[in-house]
């Protein structure tokens, strides 16, 4: 039945499927909440799909890739092409609305809406703030968290730790 | 004035280029990987491991890009696991020990703000992969860089012993530093091109953000005129055969070994 629509159709269809593709380390996130998924591309009955990684050694776009190729062959697009681009490089910029609630309510703060974050060496740090309480009086306990796109925060006001997912 | 695009297939020049670049952020992630469960506090372990992620996903595109433009049909794994010391191209400061952690912190600093700038230069290359390559790493190269810039400040303006720590990392290390700016005929080809860069521009403005950074931290830099090189093209210090032993091991006792 996929291949009687026209190609927008499919193409729509596609990523209202990518939707449910979730990023393996924020289960929150679909992959399209993220700004990962570049392209949805019929070439003739064949299906590309382009992704970007969100840093180069992220452990998880081997799994979003398999995942990807399962789902739309499971809804009958055949062997679906997943292809990797790296140019433009991805910005959390890219991260939809819905993503960033979503991250909130998962008790993440999402990043920053600037573009990216070039601050030089002791620049001022933007606040982020507390996804639990919405205080800004928070303060970063370490650059790096438990995965390669987030750091360590903790709340001055309601005194919890939290994870930010960082602005690059 | 346009560019020609350069084709792939047999470029010896820029595959020894893009090994350069992989082999720099192959051994630096695996010196950092040493540190896993060993960091000198839970954040540190974490924020070591992940840059060591971050350089060795670098390698890894590099490397594959690399094995494409040789044209011999060599993967990633292949390029990483399957060559000795002669064959590796980094310069002789990311395989130089960890040391403590000031030692660490200082070599991550003084390559970071090399890198940074680097992949900054190189996101205009004629060469649309490395392009593409370089604007994912400057992100990456410009928050190591500041990692680790805020904790040499906060070691070198920190305790007696902490600045005497950082202080002896530098000393070691400020002599390895300046290989990094020494252009060959490979870097001088790379940059008529328009692909790569001759690194030798990028030591003024190097030089200027280290020197700053080192006076906040009210260390000292060192007067030296050793200036040890080698490494790019395939001399090596004693340090890159222990890291291959380890690196390569599973490679070696179980060849086409995969998970």
């Amino acid at each position: 039945m996929a291949e009687a629509a026209p190609t927008d159709i499919r193409e729509a269809a596609v990523w209202r499927l990518l939707q449910e593709v979730k990023d393996p380390e924020v289960p929150v996130l679909s992959v399209v909440n993220l700004g990962i998924v570049r392209d949805v591309v019929f070439d003739g009955e064949t299906l590309e799909v382009t992704i970007t990684p969100t840093y180069s050694g992220c452990p998880a776009m081997n799994m979003i890739e398999a995942q990807i190729a399962e789902v739309l062959k499971r809804e009958g697009f055949g062997e679906a092409r997943v292809k990797t681009v790296l140019s433009p490089a991805w910005t959390t910029d890219w991260m939809d609305e819905e993503g960033r609630r979503k991250l909130k309510a998962f008790g993440i703060a999402p990043p920053e809406k600037t573009s990216a974050d070039k601050r030089a060496l002791f620049g001022e740090v933007p606040p982020v703030a507390c996804p639990r309480c919405s205080s800004e009086n928070t303060e970063m306990v370490s650059e790096f968290g438990s995965t390669a796109c987030k750091a360590l925060y903790k709340c001055g006001d309601c005194l919890e730790p939290f994870d930010h997912f960082k602005c690059i | 004035m346009t560019a020609k695009p350069e084709t792939a297939g047999g470029d010896e020049a820029l595959f020894e280029y893009l090994l350069r670049l992989g082999d720099n952020a192959l051994i630096l992630g695996q010196r950092l990987g040493e540190w896993v469960s060993n960091g000198p506090t839970v954040e540190l372990d974490i924020a070591l491991g992940n840059q060591s992620l971050d350089l060795i996903g670098q390698a890894r595109m590099l490397f594959d890009y690399a094995g494409r433009v040789e044209g011999k049909g060599r993967s990633e794994d292949d390029i990483a696991f399957l060559r000795d010391v002669l064959d590796f191209r980094n310069v002789l400061l990311v395989e130089q020990p960890n040391g403590d952690f000031g030692q660490t912190v200082i070599r991550q600093f003084l390559y970071g703000t090399y890198a940074s700038a680097l992949y900054e230069r190189l996101s205009g290359s004629t060469d649309n992969e490395l392009a593409g390559i370089a604007q994912k790493a400057v992100k990456e190269m410009a928050y190591h860089a500041r990692h680790s810039g805020e904790w040499v400040v906060r070691l070198g303006d920190g305790t007696e012993e902490s600045h005497g720590r950082v202080q002896a990392g530098l000393d070691f290390l400020w002599p390895y530093a300046h290989e990094l700016f020494i252009a060959d005929d490979i870097d001088r080809t790379m940059a008529e091109r328009g692909i790569g860069i001759d690194p030798s521009d990028l030591k003024d403005d190097w030089l200027e953000v280290v020197t700053g950074v080192i006076g906040r931290a009210t260390l000292t830099l060192p007067e030296t005129n050793w200036v040890p090189d080698g490494g790019k093209q395939g001399r090596h210090t004693e340090n890159l055969g222990y890291i291959l032993s380890d690196l390569q091991f599973m490679q070696r006792a179980y060849p086409g070994a995969e998970w």
